[in-house]
């Protein structure tokens, strides 16, 4: 299960992060901020390689002593970045591959809202509009102990 | 079938909303309306540029992005391919549909030739939203010579 789960825009924005509370919100913020950079890096790799496909689930980008983080990147360039317990050895490459899937429909789903702006945070203040995606995020985020 | 036509329908009933209140509003009031229709298809497109092509592999370049909104995003609104697609390689692109099916309920050859230009604006923010979601920034016009066919010319800003 993921212990954070952050939504980035093409400009490298955070849309929208969320971390279990009890941990250090912080070092979350700064363990995805240092993640973009590998997520670039990876993107321009792609794009220079001669590969015929490219795939949008980008892998595991660096495993810390505490935390791994896997990235996903989409056509329109929002990257999603999803950092797991490395404890919980269980949680196998399908099962990440499973997780951004479904984030990447919520994500869809809240671009499709015509009360969401593009490029505003993802936030559940009003009912219909970040909720959905935040109890999907919160599916995700339910600890195994 | 029926759903083609209940957008088709909507559209209609768009233009006809926007122009029911002035007939014949003058230029000003004329873009007025054109650039609403030309927003609400930017908002429109930019959801749709998300969602299609989601179980795609990403794109490599913009050839690419250019094939699938004649391809598959004009597939999907309008049950069709686009008919040609014509580039000069720098950065300016024709898509050229020989019967736009906005169109094709109206009329064949030039009977209301000044009346197309507000059934295509929708369409042009909608490819300029779907654009812009892929990251491509680009202004869309279209031109029509005889009704059903229509051109829309994109042309690429570079910064």
């Amino acid at each position: 299960m993921a212990v954070c789960v952050a939504v980035i825009a093409k400009e490298n924005y955070p849309l929208y992060i969320r971390s279990t509370p009890t941990e250090n919100e912080l070092k979350f913020h700064y363990m995805v901020h240092t993640s973009l950079d590998v997520v670039d890096e990876k993107i321009s790799a792609m794009g220079k390689a001669l590969v015929d496909q490219r795939e949008l689930y980008l892998g595991l980008l660096y495993p810390t002593e505490d935390y791994k983080v896997y990235g996903y990147v989409t056509n329109s360039k929002v990257k999603f970045v999803m950092v797991v317990d490395s404890s919980n050895t269980a949680l196998r490459d399908n099962e990440i591959r499973s997780m951004f899937r479904k984030l990447h429909n919520s994500y869809t789903d809240v671009m499709c809202n015509p009360f969401y702006n593009p490029g505003d945070r993802i936030q559940s203040r009003f009912v219909c509009l970040g909720r959905a995606f935040d109890n999907m995020v919160t599916s995700m985020m339910i600890p195994v102990c | 079938m029926a759903d083609a036509v209940l957008f088709e329908f909507l559209h209609t009933e768009m233009v006809a909303e926007l122009w029911a209140h002035d007939p014949d509003p003058g230029p000003g009031g004329q873009n007025m309306n054109l650039s609403v229709l030309e927003s609400v298809g930017f908002r429109v497109g930019q959801a749709l540029g998300e969602r299609l092509p989601r179980e795609m592999l990403a794109f490599r370049e913009e050839l690419d992005v250019l094939k699938f909104l004649c391809k598959d995003l004009w597939l999907a609104i309008f049950q069709k391919q686009m008919d040609s697609l014509r580039t000069n390689h720098q950065g300016t692109y024709v898509l050229q549909d020989n019967s736009f099916p906005l169109l094709l309920p109206m009329a064949a050859g030039l009977q209301y030739l000044e009346e197309a230009p507000k059934f295509l604006a929708f369409t042009c923010g909608l490819l300029r939203g779907a654009l812009c979601t892929l990251g491509i920034e680009s202004v869309v016009t279209a031109s029509v010579a005889a009704l059903p066919g229509c051109k829309f010319q994109v042309v690429i800003q570079n910064s």
